[in-house]
């Protein structure tokens, strides 16, 4: 059974305690999601899960085949245009160019990018553009395990939602299993099967919600429901300190 | 391939955007003859009189012998520069202490004056080619070197990380991620260290040698025989320039085309 498993995964970067104590699976198939304040410790804990970082305290194995990584900051080669770029990962692993050029141009435009935008260079790109690029890039290889770092947070919901539908439909076909992080209780709510909590100085868990309704069935109302509920959620509340800041 | 002929297919187009050049080169060329109506002919011959001794030199066998010689030194030094500078610098901005042991050596020999090195280069290898050669080498190595050391120095570690993520093998995590960025730091360089050794070899040559360049413009200096000074120093600046404009620029805008 393929899966990632993380235990008591503690990390510090010098002296500041930045990770504490962090427990969680995934197993193959599921989404998980990470939910937290910025500079909560979520970027770094999807490198140490990803082996971008080297674990110095507790655990991380991974069995998964194959990962890809979408960055939260883009990552593009800069004298590479966006085709060039999405086909790196395939490249890499030994895909003959014209096959592998072909599947990076057919995901380009299902991600909403032109063919005028193929040849254009990151220095032209708007982020979103090289958002969209960075993620391709890393969908486009098939991994068993994605992991995505905020990959929806530049795009507008048009996009958004037609993303989340390939992401689903690529879920399904492929039996891939996803580690996210978001900012967005919604998208959390809409795409996982698991939302973990955490929360800062210094980071942990500090509780998970599981969703069990079958993704394709959650409907708008569905997505509205239960994130009306996550807000008045006591540890959502505390978590990103709602309450000092009522607005009026 | 490719990259040629997308070189040659923009080359009308780079060729086009040159005239502001050649309308100021025009303008630099009146100014000289206004310089040579007032000073005379002695100290500014007119254009027209340099040019035509300029055509005269150039139907000349002999002028064409010394311009081979000189040719031959600065490519041999610049050759070796290229090659060890390059090399050299990748290697230390690899290498941490590498790169710190470096930095004393690079400020002596880019803080030494070449007249300098001309002196010491005399008096170990006496009058000749190794001489010039030593000379050119020395002025133009540091430049490549310091290049290479910061093109090296400077990469970047996220899309190192990146690479990684992907399991980029050896060959492709070289050429896709350090060449391109080293090349945009070391290929300034060379076109430099070129110009740097043009400079020097004829310096070394009218100082430390019978033959070349240099030596003609040692002899056009003692005979007072300006117009063939004049045509020289043309010959020098011309081929420069077609080195620098027609061949190193348009190969510098292919390779940079990504970048603002
Ligand atoms: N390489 C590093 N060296 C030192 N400190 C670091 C390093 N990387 C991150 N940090 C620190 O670790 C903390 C967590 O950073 P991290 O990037 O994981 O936050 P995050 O939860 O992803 O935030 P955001 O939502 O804003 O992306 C921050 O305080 C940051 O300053
Ligand atoms: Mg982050």
């Amino acid at each position: 059974m393929e899966k990632l498993e993380v235990k008591n995964l503690t990390h510090h970067f010098g002296f500041t305690e930045i990770l504490h104590d962090i427990n969680f699976t995934l197993k193959r198939g599921e989404v998980v999601s990470i939910v937290g304040p910025s500079g909560g410790g979520k970027t770094t804990l999807l490198h140490l899960c990803s082996g971008l970082l080297d674990v110095e305290e507790g655990s991380v194995s991974n069995n998964f085949t194959s990962s890809a990584f979408a960055f939260q900051e883009g990552r593009l080669l800069p004298w590479k245009n966006v085709i060039d770029n999405i086909v790196v990962g395939l490249l890499a692993r030994g895909d003959k160019k014209s096959i592998a050029i072909q599947q990076a141009k057919d995901i380009a435009l299902k991600f909403g990018l032109e063919e005028d935008d193929f040849e254009k260079f990151p220095k032209d790109l708007s982020g979103g553009m090289k958002q969209r690029v960075n993620f391709a890039r890393a969908l486009v290889t098939k991994p068993s395990l994605l992991f995505l770092d905020e990959p929806f947070s530049a795009l507008d919901i048009g996009l958004k939602r037609e993303l989340y539908a390939h992401l689903m439909e690529s879920c399904k076909e492929d039996d891939m299993s996803i580690l996210f992080i978001t900012h967005d209780l919604m998208e959390g709510i809409r795409l996982s099967d698991e939302i973990l909590l955490l929360e800062a100085d210094p980071g942990h868990i500090v509780k998970t919600f599981k969703y069990e309704m079958p993704k394709e069935k959650r409907d708008d109302t569905f997505v509205y429901e239960e994130s009306a509920k996550i807000l008045q959620d006591k540890e959502i509340i505390e978590t990103f300190e709602l309450n000092s800041l009522e607005l009026k | 391939m490719k990259f040629f002929l997308k070189i040659l297919k923009d080359f009308p187009a780079y060729l086009w955007s040159g005239w502001g050049a050649i309308a100021s080169i025009l303008l630099f060329i009146a100014l000289w003859d206004v310089g040579n109506q007032v000073y005379g002919n002695l100290v500014l011959p007119s254009p027209l009189e340099t040019f035509k001794t300029l055509y005269a030199m150039l139907h000349s066998q002999e002028v064409w012998e010394q311009i081979d010689i000189t040719l031959y030194r600065a490519s041999v030094g610049f050759g070796l520069s290229l090659l060890f500078g390059s090399i050299l610098g990748l290697i230390a901005g690899f290498f941490a202490t590498a790169s710190m042991m470096s930095r004393p050596v690079v400020t002596i020999l880019v803080g030494m004056p070449p007249i300098a090195w001309i002196v010491l280069a005399m008096i170990w290898f006496g009058m000749g080619d190794e001489t010039v050669i030593f000379t050119v080498i020395v002025a133009s190595f540091p430049i490549i070197f310091v290049g290479a050391l910061q093109g090296t120095r400077t990469l970047d570690g996220d899309l190192k990380e990146m690479a990684d993520s992907f399991h980029f093998p050896w060959h492709m995590k070289f050429m896709d991620v350090y060449f391109p960025h080293i090349f945009s730091y070391i290929f300034p360089a060379w076109v430099s260290g070129l110009g740097m050794a043009w400079k020097i070899v004829i310096m070394a040559e009218l100082l430390a040698t019978s033959d070349g360049m240099g030596a003609e413009l040692a002899i056009a200096r003692s005979q007072l025989d300006t117009p063939t000074a004049l045509a020289l120093v043309t010959i020098m600046i011309g081929s420069l320039m077609f080195i620098e404009y027609i061949i190193l620029e348009p190969i510098k805008r292919e390779v940079e085309s990504w970048r603002s």
